[in-house]
C-alpha cells in the first residue's frame, strides 16, 4: 500500500482537486515533496556549523559523582546558556551520555517506551582530574573515559586506542527553549548593549526558527527553535552501517557532497533507489566496523533526525589530554558522525562491542529483541491489493491447491473494508467473513486484513464515534480533533502515543468487538508512518498535539504505538496465549518487538529486487530481523523472469510475501505459463523445507538479538574483502545465500568467505573452499545457496500445502563436515504458535554434533518440556567417507546406508529416533 | 471385493513419535495393484530398484518415482488414490496424505492425523449425480437447440449468400442501370447548359454594351466639368486644376504633362475629348463623386433584360433535365445501397461462427447483466460496455477480438480488447467464459485484474453432444 500512488489521484480527485496534481504527475518519486537538509530550517542551521572550536566548555567543578552516574554541567560561551550532562556506564559494555538544558523553559521530550527498561548501570569511577580534564574509569577492561574541559569533548579510550570521541569536532549544538522576543525590543537592546546581546540577537535572526513553511504548509513552531546536534569520531574506522531505512548501499556513504541521511518516517510515491531520503520507518542505529572492533551509537531521538557521515583521517582533532593515553597515527583512518534533530534532548548509547554479536546483544539489552514469530508466518504470504471478494479469495485459495504450491497466508489490502472503514466488512464482497475464514482454517491457512489508523470521519462509523466520546484524536494546533485526508477521504488520527487509546484501540480486535474476525485472522497496519495525503510531505502537521507534546517530537514513535498496539490486541483477543503477527510498514528502535516490518512500496525493476537485500540487512543490524520486500515488486508489472528471480531470492529472505498494487495485472503464481509455475513452486517448497532453520534463527533472534539474515563481515570480521558486500548474506551463520538479480543472468560471481572453510552447494553438494570468489553458471532453476562445511541443518523435506500441515513431518539433518571432519548445529521445536515456550517452558531445543564420525543429539535445554510426534527421517553427511557400518546407539541397531564416492556424501536411511530424544549414531 | 477387505483391516501402528507402519499397499489403484505383490520384493515403478517388500508403505522414501510410498507423504512427487466409494476414484499429491484436512470423501487420506474426517462420499455422489444429471439435461436441450441454432444459421448463411449472389447480379443491371441514366441525365442536361452559355455570352455582351454608355456618360460629366468657362472646350489650364492626373507623381500637373495628356492640343472640343479620356479616366477625380457612386449603385443593381429571359428559358430546359437527374441520382443512390447491403452481409459472412456456424444467431444481438453498480451490455462479435446504473457515461470495455479459447475449443472463449484505456494502465479488455445452457445469457460480470474483465455467458451453441444418456448411479461407483 502506499499514499500517494495512482489511485490516490482519484480517491482525492473527489475531495481535493489539489492534490491530484501532486499524485498523478509522478511517475517516480516527486522529490519536490520531500524536504531536503536546505529546506528543513533546522538542518540548515545546524548544517552550517562547521568543525571548530566548541564554544562548550565543561564546569568540572559541578561534578557530581553518584554509584550510577556522572552530572556535569556544560556552558556555552556564547550564550551562557548551560546544559546538564549526565554519564552512565551501562551493564555490557557501554556508555550513556545524556544532555539536556539544565533549566530548560519547559520540559523537553525524552522518548519513551523505546527502551525495554531502565538500563543497569555499573558504577563510574574517577580516575584523575586536573583544571581541564576528568579521567574515569569505564571498568575492568582497561577502559577510560575522558572528559576534556575547554573546548567540551568526550573521549572514550581503550587502552592506547581511541573507541570514539564526542565533540571533537565541535558540532555540539544545542538550541535551548527560549521566549519569543518582540523584535523591536531587542533590536533595541542590541543597538545599546553590548557584544553579548549581539551574538544572541544573531542566533535568534536565522530564520525558521519561529514558523516554517514547506510549500502550501505552515510550522508554527510555538515553542520556537530546539534542535540539537552531536559529533562522533571513529578513528580506524572506514565502514558504517546501520540507520535504516534508506533504498541505498549496505555501507552508508560520505555525505559530504550530498544531504545527510535522512530519518523520518514518510510514505515516499515510487521511492528512488540509492538516494539517502528517508523512507517510511527510521532506527537511529548505526554499526561502525573495523578489523579491530564493532561499535554501535544509538541515538535515542523520535523527532526528525539527519546523519551526516564523512571520511576523515584521525589524529587532527586529538589534543589535550588524551594525548596522554594515545598514540595517534595521523594517517589513520576515521569516519565522522553526526546526529542532528529537530527537538527533545541528546541521549545517546554508545555500545562498544567488540565482536559483533556483542554490539547485537548490548543493542538487545536496550531495546529488546525480534519478537518469536508464529512458525506460519515465516511462510509464504500471498497478497495483492485487493482480492476482490470472497470468491476471488475462495479460487486463489484453490489455485494454490490446484498448482500443488504451499502457502499459509492469503492477505486482504484495504478494499476488503466497508468505505475503509477498519474493522469492518464490505457487505457486497465479504458478507460472509467467518464462512471465508472457516474455509481457509480447514485448510489450515490463514488471513491477513489491513487495519490502518487513519480513522473515516463519519458519525456513522462505531470506531470513530468512540474514539471521539473518548478524546482519543491527535489535536491540531489549536486543540481541535487534526484530520487529514487518506483513504477513506477525511480522517482522524488516534492518538497511538496516549496508552489508554492503545490499550482501547487493542481491545477492538477481540473476536466480539472485531466483527466477523476469527483466531487464523492477522492484521497489517499499513500508512502509519503516519501518512496523511494532504499533510506536509505527506505526513502530519509538526505542530498537531499529542497531549502535552508537539507531533514534532514523537513523529518516529508514532508507527511503533501503532503496531505495538496492535499486536497486544491479537495477543488479548486470545487471553495471552497466542503470538500475535502483525506487519507495519513504518517503524522505530523497538519494532522489532512487535512484529515484521516491510520495505514499502517498491517496484517491479531489477534494481528493486537487488536493493531488498541491503535494505533488510540494514533492518537486520538495527535489530528489526523479519524484514521482507513486496516479491515481484508492488508498483508495476514484472516480467515472468523477474518475477521467477524474485521468488527464488524472496524465498531466502526473512519476510516472504508476494504482493502487487491494484492496476497491475494479475499475477498469482500459476498465471505465467507451466515452465514458469513450476520454478515458483521450487522456490516456495525450498522455503517450507528450510521452515525449520529459520524457525530455530527466529527463536535464538529472539533470545539473543541476533540478527537472521546477516552481511557476511558479521560472521567473517577481519576478512576485509566482506566489508562491502550486499548481493549475498548469510541466514545465521551457516547458509549462504547469492541470489540472482539480474535480468538475462548467466552466471553470477559469489565470494565465500572463511579462510581453511568449506562450502558445499546445497542442490548438489559440489564442494567449494572458502576466501575465494566463485563462479557459478546459472540456469533460471538456480538459485545459488551454500552450506557452511561444519554445520548441521534441519530441514522437512515433506512440503506440504501449508506449514501447519507439517508440524508432526519428519526431519532431514544435513550435515556438512567442515576440513576436521566436524559438524553442529540445532534443532528447536515448540508448539509453533503459543508464549507456552517462555511461559512454560515447552519446547525441545538440541544441540547437534558430529565428530570423529559420531553424532549425536544432545538436550540444550534440559528443564524444558516438549513431546513432538516427529522424527528422525533421514541424515545426510556431506563431505565424509565411505562407511562400513553405522550404528544407532539407543537401540543398538544397525542403520541403512548409501553413499555417493563422488560427492561423498553419506545417506543414512530412516534412523526413526523421536526428534526430542537424546540419540547417537556410531559410523565405522 | 478382494481389495476392499484389506482395505477395511488394515492395522496401523498408530502412536507418536514413530514412523508410521502400513502393512498393505495403502494408496494403490486398482490398476496398479499387480505391481504390489505382498512378501515379494517390489520394484520402483520406473524400474530405477528393488527393494524388500516391507519396504512398500514403510514411510521412507526409496524409489525415486515415489511409487515405494503410494501411503504415506514420505515421497515429495508420490500420488495417492482413493477410492471415494459411492463418489469418483481419485488421485491427490501424497503430501496431503495424514496432514490434517480430508481430501478423499472415503476418509482415507486421513489415517493418522487426528483429523475427524466423515465419509461423505455417498452425499458427494447423489449430489453430483444431480449435477451431472441436471447438466445432461440441460446439455441435451442445449444441444438440441445447437442443432436448431445451426439448421436456423446454415439456412440463414444459404439465404444471405444467396441474397449476395442475387444482390450481386442485381448490381450488376443497377450498374448498366445507373451508367444509362447518367447518359440521359447529360443529354438532357446538354439544351441547359447550351442556353445557360449562350445567355451567359449575351449577358456578357450587354455588360460591355452598358459599361460602355456608363463610361461615356462619366466622359461627358467630365468635359462639362473640366471645361470650367463652358466655351464647349476642354483646356491644358482647365484640366491642371485636377492634380490628381499628375503623371510624374510630384503634387504638380504641369503644363507640359498636361498638355501631354491632352495629345499636344492646347485645347480639346468634346469629340476629341473621347481620345483624351482614356488617358485621365483612370485617376480623374469627379468633382460630384457622390452622384457618380449612386449612379454605380444604380448600374449594378440593374437586372438586365437578357438575364431575364434566360431565367424563363432556363425553368423550360430544366424540366426535363431535372427528371433525368433525378432518375440518375436514385439509381446511384440505390446502388450505393446494394453495395452497403452486400458489404455487410459479406462482413457477417466472414466472421468465424463456429465449425458449424453456431454462434450466428448472436450477431447483432446484445445481452444485458445488472449489477450492483453496473449494467454489463455484450454485443457479440460487436463490443462489450459498461454503464454505471444511475447515470454516467458509457465505458467500452473492449471490441470484438478473437476466439480464443484453449487449443482443443476455440470456442470456449471470446476476446475484446482496445476498450477504453486505463488511468496509468492497460486498454480494457474482455474475456467471454462461454458455457452450455439453454439461455442465452450472461451469468456474472467480474473484474479479476484491473481492467481485465470477465463475462460468464452461457448459451446453446457450446453445449456438446451428450456421450452417455444413462445416468444410473452404479456407474459412479468403481466397485
Amino acid at each position: 500500500m502506499v499514499s500517494l500512488r495512482e489511485v490516490c489521484g482519484i480517491i482525492i480527485f473527489r475531495w481535493v482537486p489539489l492534490i491530484v496534481l501532486l499524485c498523478v504527475s509522478a511517475r517516480a518519486v516527486d522529490r519536490s515533496n520531500f524536504k531536503t537538509c536546505e529546506q528543513s530550517a533546522f538542518c540548515k542551521r545546524q548544517r552550517e556549523l562547521k568543525p571548530g572550536r566548541s564554544p562548550y566548555r565543561a564546569l568540572l567543578d559541578t561534578l557530581e559523582l553518584s554509584d550510577s552516574r556522572i552530572t556535569l554541567q556544560l556552558i556555552n560561551d556564547n550564550n551562557k546558556v548551560r546544559l546538564l550532562l549526565e554519564l552512565y556506564r551501562l551493564q555490557g559494555n557501554m556508555t550513556r551520555v545524556k544532555i539536556n538544558e539544565l533549566k530548560p523553559l519547559k520540559p523537553r521530550y525524552e522518548v519513551p517506551d523505546v527502551l525495554i527498561s531502565d538500563p543497569i548501570t555499573e558504577t563510574l569511577s574517577v580516575v584523575s582530574q586536573d583544571e581541564n580534564s576528568l579521567v574515569l574509569s569505564l571498568g575492568g577492561k582497561d577502559q577510560r573515559l575522558i572528559v576534556s574541559a575547554q573546548p567540551f569533548r568526550l573521549d572514550i579510550v581503550e587502552g592506547p586506542q581511541v573507541l570514539v570521541s564526542l565533540n571533537s569536532r565541535g558540532l555540539l549544538a544545542f538550541e535551548h527553549l527560549r521566549a519569543r522576543k518582540d523584535t523591536s525590543i531587542s533590536h533595541k537592546i542590541s543597538s545599546t548593549v553590548g557584544s553579548m546581546w549581539d551574538s544572541l540577537k544573531k542566533e535568534e535572526d536565522k530564520p525558521g526558527m519561529w514558523e516554517e513553511t514547506f510549500k502550501s504548509h505552515t510550522d508554527s513552531k510555538p515553542n520556537g527553535p530546539s534542535s540539537i546536534s552531536l559529533d562522533f569520531s571513529l578513528p580506524g574506522v572506514e565502514h558504517v552501517y546501520g540507520i535504516p531505512e534508506h533504498a541505498d548501499t549496505l555501507k552508508l556513504k560520505n555525505t559530504d557532497g550530498s544531504d545527510p541521511y535522512r530519518l523520518y518516517n514518510l510514505d515516499v510515491f515510487q521511492y528512488e533507489l540509492h538516494n539517502p531520503m528517508a523512507l517510511y520507518g527510521a532506527v537511529p542505529v548505526l554499526i561502525s566496523h573495523s578489523t579491530d572492533r564493532t561499535m554501535g551509537i544509538f541515538w535515542l531521538n523520535a523527532a526528525e533526525t539527519w546523519v551526516d557521515i564523512s571520511s576523515n583521517t584521525a589524529g587532527k582533532m586529538m589534543f589535550g589530554k588524551i594525548l596522554d593515553f594515545v598514540q595517534v597515527s595521523s594517517e589513520a583512518p576515521q569516519t565522522d558522525v553526526r546526529w542532528i534533530s529537530e527537538s527533545g534532548i541528546i541521549d545517546v548509547f554508545i555500545m562498544l562491542g567488540p565482536k559483533p554479536a556483542d554490539v547485537f546483544t548490548q543493542y538487545a539489552s536496550l531495546t529488546g529483541t525480534q519478537s518469536f514469530p508464529p512458525l506460519t508466518a515465516l511462510a509464504y504470504h500471498q497478497c495483492r491489493w485487493n482480492y476482490n471478494d470472497q470468491e476471488d479469495v475462495k479460487s486463489v485459495d484453490q489455485g494454490f491447491d490446484e498448482h500443488d504450491i504451499p502457502y499459509d497466508f492469503i492477505w486482504l489490502d484495504i478494499e476488503h473494508a466497508d468505505g475503509k472503514r477498519y474493522f469492518t466488512w464490505d457487505p457486497s464482497k465479504f458478507p460472509q467473513p467467518k464462512e471465508m475464514l472457516q474455509g481457509l482454517m480447514d485448510k489450515r491457512r490463514k488471513l491477513v486484513a489491513i487495519v490502518d489508523p487513519h480513522i473515516r470521519v463519519d458519525n456513522g462509523y462505531k470506531i470513530h464515534n468512540e474514539i471521539l466520546s473518548k478524546n482519543f484524536y491527535v489535536k491540531n494546533k489549536d486543540g481541535g480533533d487534526y484530520e487529514g485526508w487518506c483513504w477513506p477521504g477525511n480522517s482522524g488520527y488516534p492518538d497511538f502515543t496516549n496508552p489508554e487509546m492503545r490499550a482501547w484501540w487493542a481491545s477492538k480486535f477481540a473476536y466480539e468487538q472485531y466483527e466477523g474476525s476469527m483466531e487464523n485472522q492477522y492484521v497489517w497496519n499499513d500508512m502509519n508512518e503516519p501518512s496523511v495525503f494532504n499533510g506536509p510531505e505527506v505526513t502530519m502537521h509538526k505542530d498537531a498535539l499529542h497531549g502535552g507534546w508537539e507531533h514534532r517530537d514523537v513523529h518516529n514513535l508514532y508507527g511503533l504505538y501503532v503496531q505495538k498496539a496492535t499486536a497486544d490486541g491479537l495477543v488479548e483477543r486470545s487471553g495471552g496465549v497466542e503470538r500475535p503477527f502483525v506487519l507495519t510498514r513504518a517503524f522505530f528502535a523497538g519494532s522489532q518487538r512487535y512484529g515484521a516490518v516491510w520495505t514499502g512500496d517498491n517496484a517491479a525493476e531489477w534494481g528493486h529486487l537487488k536493493i531488498s537485500i541491503p535494505m533488510c540487512l540494514s533492518l537486520g543490524l538495527a535489530g528489526i530481523s523479519f524484514c521482507g520486500a513486496d516479491v515481484g515488486g508492488f508498483f508495476k508489472h514484472p516480467s515472468a523472469e523477474l518475477l521467477v528471480r524474485w521468488y527464488q531470492a524472496g524465498a531466502y529472505q526473512p519476510f516472504f510475501r508476494a504482493h502487487a498494487h491494484i492496476d497491475t495485472p494479475r499475477r498469482e503464481p500459476w498465471l505465467f505459463g507451466p515452465e514458469n509455475t513450476a520454478l515458483i513452486r521450487e522456490a516456495i517448497r525450498q522455503r517450507y523445507a528450510l521452515l525449520p532453520y529459520w524457525y530455530q534463527l527466529f527463536y535464538n533472534a529472539h533470545r539473543t538479538g541476533y540478527p537472521v539474515v546477516r552481511p557476511l563481515w558479521v560472521e567473517y570480521p577481519n576478512d576485509v574483502a566482506t566489508f562491502s558486500i550486499e548481493d549475498e548474506y548469510l541466514i545465521g551463520k551457516d547458509l549462504l545465500v547469492h541470489p540472482v538479480t539480474d535480468e538475462g543472468a548467466t552466471a553470477v560471481t559469489a565470494y565465500l568467505p572463511g579462510k581453511g572453510e568449506v562450502w558445499y552447494d546445497v542442490h548438489t553438494f559440489q564442494k567449494h573452499d572458502g576466501e575465494q570468489s566463485l563462479y557459478i553458471p546459472v540456469t533460471m532453476s538456480s538459485i545459488p545457496v551454500f552450506q557452511r562445511g561444519g554445520s548441521i541443518i534441519c530441514r522437512k523435506d515433506r512440503v506440504r500445502r501449508s506449514s501447519s500441515c507439517m508440524e508432526n513431518d519428519p526431519y532431514t539433518l544435513y550435515a556438512a563436515l567442515n576440513s576436521q571432519g566436524s559438524a553442529e548445529g540445532e534443532l528447536y521445536i515448540d508448539d509453533f504458535h503459543t508464549f507456552n515456550f517462555e511461559k512454560a517452558k515447552q519446547f525441545v531445543h538440541r544441540h547437534l554434533s558430529f565428530s570423529a564420525n559420531t553424532l549425536s543429539s544432545r538436550n540444550l535445554a534440559p528443564d524444558s518440556q516438549f513431546s513432538t510426534a516427529s522424527w528422525i527421517e533421514k541424515i545426510v553427511i556431506i563431505g565424509g567417507s565411505q562407511p562400513s557400518s553405522a550404528t544407532l546407539k539407543n537401540a543398538e541397531s544397525a542403520l541403512e546406508f548409501e553413499f555417493d564416492s563422488t560427492l561423498a556424501v553419506l545417506t543414512l536411511r530412516k534412523p526413526g529416533v523421536n526428534a526430542a530424544a537424546d540419540w547417537t549414531v556410531i559410523l565405522r | 471385493m478382494t481389495c476392499v477387505h484389506l482395505l477395511l483391516t488394515l492395522v496401523f501402528a498408530v502412536s507418536l513419535g514413530t514412523p508410521v507402519e502400513i502393512q498393505r499397499p495403502r494408496g494403490v489403484p486398482l490398476t496398479s495393484i499387480q505391481f504390489y505383490v505382498e512378501n515379494k520384493p517390489f520394484t520402483c515403478l520406473d524400474g530405477s530398484r528393488t527393494i524388500s517388500f516391507d519396504r512398500v508403505n514403510d514411510d521412507y522414501c526409496d524409489c525415486k518415482d515415489g511409487s515405494d510410498e503410494p501411503g504415506t507423504a514420505a515421497c515429495p512427487n508420490g500420488s495417492f488414490h482413493c477410492t471415494n466409494a459411492g463418489y469418483r476414484p481419485m488421485f491427490i499429491p501424497s503430501s496431503r496424505i495424514n496432514d490434517g484436512i480430508c481430501d478423499c470423501c472415503d476418509t482415507t487420506d486421513e489415517y493418522n492425523s487426528g483429523a475427524k474426517c466423515e465419509n461423505t462420499c455417498k452425499e458427494l455422489g447423489r449430489k453430483e449425480r444431480e449435477v451431472l444429471q441436471k447438466m445432461a439435461e440441460i446439455t441435451k436441450e442445449g444441444f438440441l437447440l445447437k442443432q436448431h441454432l445451426i439448421e436456423e444459421a446454415k439456412k440463414g448463411q444459404q439465404e444471405k449468400q444467396s441474397k449476395v449472389t442475387d444482390m450481386q447480379g442485381n448490381k450488376k443491371q443497377l450498374d448498366e442501370k445507373v451508367e444509362v441514366l447518367r447518359t440521359v441525365k447529360e443529354t438532357a442536361e446538354q439544351p441547359e447548359k447550351e442556353a445557360k452559355e449562350r445567355h451567359l455570352k449575351a449577358w456578357e455582351e450587354q455588360k460591355a454594351a452598358i459599361r460602355l454608355e456608363k463610361d461615356k456618360a462619366k466622359m461627358a460629366e467630365a468635359f462639362l466639368e473640366l471645361d470650367d468657362n463652358a466655351d464647349g472646350f476642354v483646356s491644358v489650364s482647365e484640366l491642371q486644376s485636377h492634380a490628381e492626373l499628375d503623371a510624374d507623381a510630384d503634387g504638380t500637373l504641369t503644363e507640359t504633362e498636361a498638355q501631354g495628356l491632352m495629345g499636344g492640343a492646347e485645347q480639346v472640343d468634346t469629340s476629341t475629348f473621347e481620345s483624351v479620356w482614356p488617358n485621365i479616366k483612370d485617376k480623374y477625380h469627379s468633382e460630384v463623386s457622390r452622384e457618380e457612386a449612386d449612379m454605380s449603385c444604380l448600374v449594378s443593381s440593374e437586372v438586365p433584360f437578357g438575364q431575364k429571359v434566360f431565367f424563363l428559358e432556363k425553368t423550360v430546359v430544366k424540366l426535363s433535365a431535372q427528371k433525368a437527374r433525378d432518375d440518375f441520382e436514385e439509381a446511384e443512390k440505390a446502388l450505393r445501397e446494394m453495395d452497403d447491403q452486400i458489404r455487410n452481409i459479406e462482413k457477417e459472412l466472414s466472421f468465424d461462427f463456429g465449425p458449424d456456424a453456431e454462434f450466428t444467431y448472436l450477431y447483432s444481438q446484445c445481452y444485458e447483466l445488472t449489477t450492483g453498480e453496473y449494467i454489463y451490455r455484450l454485443c457479440p462479435f460487436n463490443r462489450v460496455s459498461q454503464k454505471p446504473k444511475y447515470g454516467g457515461s458509457e465505458t467500452n470495455l473492449g471490441t470484438w477480438g478473437s476466439w480464443s479459447g484453449p487449443e482443443n475449443n476455440k470456442y470456449l472463449l471470446m476476446k475484446y480488447d482496445h476498450g477504453t484505456g486505463c488511468w496509468q494502465g492497460p486498454n480494457r479488455s474482455t474475456t467471454v467464459k462461454l458455457t452450455c445452457g439453454k439461455e442465452t445469457v450472461v451469468t456474472s460480470t467480474s473484474e479479476p485484474s484491473r481492467c481485465e474483465y470477465l463475462i460468464e455467458f452461457t448459451t446453446p451453441a457450446v453445449c456438446q453432444e451428450p456421450a452417455n444418456t444413462d445416468l444410473s448411479p452404479h456407474d459412479h461407483e468403481e466397485l
